[in-house]
């Protein structure tokens, strides 16, 4: 009985909170938009019994799906979150790894600050760390400021509101998701398997190939995936950070629900992101689930 | 392997100062005579003077924290509920589901929870304000809270348990007596997680919360959308000094909650 409602406490909050959300923002991407409150209709009204539901159903359609694919911004705006989002990923996961890797192999008793000193950019405001950037990349920031004096630009550079910035903004909020996997993967590892391999006549370079890469994959996928799927979806970076050529879908989904008020069509956008999420999000779940059967 | 090779010091140090140089210089700003933040025009506490008369930011501080309180140590309870039903309870009806639920929400866009919620509380009914934020970061939160406590349910000596059960302990008194002192540590620090999230987050608000109730970053997020100015260097300075002592403070009672227990660990493993 108490172990019943230890379960369905938070299962029942997580249906009504978590999934039964999702059934209305399908729900109503499939509805058409109206100048009212709420600005869709029809809204389902369960006192016309089933003769009202029957005219609910009826009334809805694909409408603004296919304005999502008549429209060339949103399949562009797809396209390009994709790509902005793997690009980083790499770019994270090459800035990363070396920082998880000397953490890993640092003295033990430096182990716990280094850790704190990573988590701890982390627990500050996601939005005050993309606005530090603001006022480096600008044309009269200091990243300008420093190479105009040491000489090595005679005109600023443009930075901030391109790519660019979007790139380095990623890089910067999202590096202590990627090594925070890795290193407990490469912490994990036992060190004689690198003299192992030098023994057996491998370079450095192969060893670290052949021994540490493999070992440390479990963490390299969990990094990749906690950058890559929360960025595909990210406002705050494109919004402050990029210009007026990053196309970001989470900016469109905002702008089309915040500025046009067209509710139907930010919810198909939803939809629509959310099937594109739906592979990797149960890949990354499946790699979750086995790394923490691993451990038992 | 004592010492670092040079490569790991160079990684280390690039590293750390990729972390830590943007925020140096925005905390050296706040304290910048000038209105130009680009300019240096000698030391000056005078934003952080107009940051207190600000009466809008105080409001939505005061709005953030009570949301913030509210919502962690909701999400704290149900996560470590979740948490402990993910590891202990083996299979039930819809296991699949629940463990989706708990880790999609680790790295679902906030675009779409929010957006999700807020067709949810409009559908039925439920006006928007600090309420509804509340719901909504508790939702989200809970999951990183469950995540941090099961990672220490795993590793955690289930004998212990049964040995509370079979010298009489009801499975409560057993949970209570023995199992929480042990997760403490890390319920501590789910609850410092909820908390953070709950204080940073931008988009899920920005969704849910009503014309009553505005956020500090969503207050925030409208002044930078103009550019960087030196109150809002002010204001980030202090944030950054809050949590800094926070993680720092926490860190140490739980460094200290471990030693405690490797201690009484090691005079349990003497007198037996």
């Amino acid at each position: 009985m108490r172990r019943a409602l230890l379960i369905a406490v938070p299962y029942v909050w997580l249906l009504a909170l978590f999934m039964v959300p999702f059934f209305i923002v399908l729900k109503i991407s499939l509805s058409d938009t109206a100048l009212a409150i709420p600005p869709y209709t029809p809204t389902l009204d369960l006192s016309g019994g089933w003769a009202g539901i029957k005219d609910f159903f009826s009334q809805l359609d694909l409408e603004n799906f296919v304005w999502l694919t008549e429209d060339d911004l949103y399949w562009k705006a797809y396209l390009s979150s994709v790509k902005i989002a793997l690009i980083s990923t790499v770019l994270t996961l090459i800035v990363g790894y070396p920082i998880a890797y000397a953490m890993a192999r640092a003295p033990e008793e430096w182990r716990p600050t280094l850790m704190m000193l990573i988590i701890l950019p982390f627990w500050t405001s996601f939005l005050i760390r993309v606005y530090a950037w603001m006022g480096i990349l600008s044309n009269e920031g200091y990243l300008n400021q420093l190479l105009l004096w040491t000489g090595i630009i005679s005109t600023p550079l443009t930075i901030l509101n391109t790519n660019t910035a979007v790139y380095i903004g990623i890089v910067y909020t999202y590096l202590p998701f990627m090594i925070l996997p890795i290193y407990s993967a490469l912490e994990r590892m036992d060190g004689s398997l690198i003299e192992a391999a030098e023994d057996l006549g491998c370079s450095r370079l192969q060893a670290f190939w052949l021994v540490t890469i493999p070992l440390s994959r479990p963490g390299i996928i969990a990094g990749c995936f906690l950058v890559m799927i929360p960025v595909i979806g990210e406002f705050v970076i494109p919004s402050l950070l990029g210009g007026s050529g990053t196309l970001m879908i989470g900016k469109v989904l905002w702008e089309e629900f915040f500025s046009n008020r067209d509710w139907p069509v930010a919810s198909a956008v939803a939809v629509v992101l959310l099937l594109i999420l739906v592979i990797p999000i149960v890949l990354f779940q499946r790699n979750q689930q086995k790394q923490t059967e691993a451990e038992k | 392997m004592n010492r670092l090779s040079w490569f790991n010091t160079v990684s280390l140090t690039l590293g750390f100062a990729f972390l830590y140089i943007p925020m140096v210089i925005l905390i050296i700003f706040s304290f910048n005579e000038s209105k130009l933040v680009t300019v240096w025009a000698g030391f000056s506490t005078k934003w952080y003077g107009e940051l207190i008369q600000n009466q809008a930011f105080l409001d939505a501080a005061w709005v953030t924290l009570r949301v913030a309180v509210f919502s962690s140590t909701l999400a704290t309870i149900l996560g470590t509920a979740a948490a402990y039903v993910l590891v202990r309870s083996g299979r039930f009806f819809g296991r699949t589901l629940f463990s989706g639920m708990i880790y999609a929400p680790l790295v679902m866009p906030e675009v779409i929870t929010g957006l999700s919620l807020l067709l949810l509380f409009i559908g039925i009914g439920l006006d928007r304000g600090i309420l509804t934020i509340v719901l909504a970061h508790t939702t989200f939160s809970m999951c990183f809270v469950s995540v941090v406590v099961s990672s220490r349910l795993v590793t955690f000596d289930q004998s212990l348990e049964e040995a509370a059960l079979d010298l009489g302990c009801s499975p409560a008194q057993a949970f209570r007596l023995v199992t929480l002192p042990i997760i403490a540590p890390a319920v501590i620090s789910g609850w410092l997680l909820a908390f953070t999230l709950s204080l940073d987050d931008l988009v899920i608000a920005s969704f849910t919360s009503g014309p009553s109730a505005t956020t500090l970053p969503i207050k925030i997020f409208s002044a930078v959308r103009l550019g960087v100015s030196p109150e809002i260097n002010a204001l980030s300075t202090l944030m950054i000094a809050v949590v800094t002592v926070g993680v720092i403070a926490a860190s140490l009672v739980t460094k200290r909650a471990m030693m405690r227990q490797r201690q009484d660990e090691q005079a349990a493993a003497r007198t037996e």
